[in-house]
């Protein structure tokens, strides 16, 4: 005898499919979220014990941005960048991504002068942190706020 | 194909500092987004940029998944003589791209 499928079957299906996909969904919208205390961390791998300074660098970043998949950002270093004084590398932290790191630079007397910009994504409304590492050893920080509107990380999946 | 836009300035005085300005098309899948199905993306990035003038490293970058798609890096160097300029992109999956670029210092 030929087995066809149920209007009542077919409807069966396609609600525990419909579930499946909402299910999935909800999942999509709950990432991994760093803390502020992940983000210490980090900061402690790359500083490792030395002191970090409030100063010396300006971190660049729109107060307030539409769209956190591409944000610009730019660090600069007040440092003459000579070889005796110059600045070895800037490192980018936030506090709310899925992971703290956001990129790392690493600059020398070459530089000529020490700022750098790119465009990077926000999770969430957050704090974020340039630290530089000059050439005496030393680090030095600076911090910005960010209002986020549509965050990255949230948008649909494939 | 990856393909990458630069922007040197194609001639400067000795010791003048240029601005460099480089993008590259890339997804930067960040490996934390999933399908509707809740399957994991996974991470498709370009972890390190490195600049060399005449084979010389001046700028390195490390990246992570918090960089935006098609990443964009602005970086200044001392033009010190003329020569070539050589941009190398490596990432997850074996990505890698090559691209140079001619100064010419007076």
């Amino acid at each position: 005898m030929e087995r066809r499928t149920s209007r009542r079957e077919f409807l069966r299906a396609a609600g525990g499919v419909a579930a499946g996909l909402g299910l999935g969904s909800i999942v999509a919208v709950t990432p991994a979220r760093a803390t502020p205390a992940e983000m210490q961390e980090a900061t402690r791998r790359v500083v490792g014990a030395a002191p970090i300074n409030p100063g010396r660098v300006k971190l660049d970043l729109p107060p307030l941005i539409e769209n956190g998949n591409a944000v610009p950002l730019t660090v600069d270093v007040a440092s003459p960048m000579t070889g005796a004084d110059h600045v070895r590398a800037i490192h980018v932290f936030t506090q709310k991504n899925p992971q703290p790191n956001v990129v790392s630079f690493h600059l020398g007397p070459r530089a000529g002068r020490a700022r750098v910009a790119t465009r990077v994504r926000l999770a969430d409304s957050q704090t974020v942190v340039a630290i530089c590492e000059l050439s005496d050893g030393s680090f030095w920080s600076d911090r910005a706020d960010i209002v986020v509107t549509l965050a990255a990380c949230l948008e649909d999946g494939i | 194909m990856a393909s990458a836009l630069i922007n040197v300035p194609p001639r400067a005085r000795r010791g003048e500092i240029i601005e460099i300005k480089t993008l590259i098309s890339h997804t930067m899948e960040t490996g934390f987004r999933r399908t509707q199905l809740g399957a994991l993306i996974p991470r498709d990035i370009i972890r390190r940029f490195v600049c060399t003038y005449n084979g010389t490293e001046v700028f390195r970058a490390e990246l992570h998944p918090a960089i935006s798609a098609n990443p964009f890096i602005v970086f200044s160097t001392v033009a010190v003589e003329s020569g070539t300029l050589e941009f190398h992109w490596t990432g997850d999956n074996g990505f890698s791209v090559t691209q140079s670029a001619a100064i010419l210092v007076e």
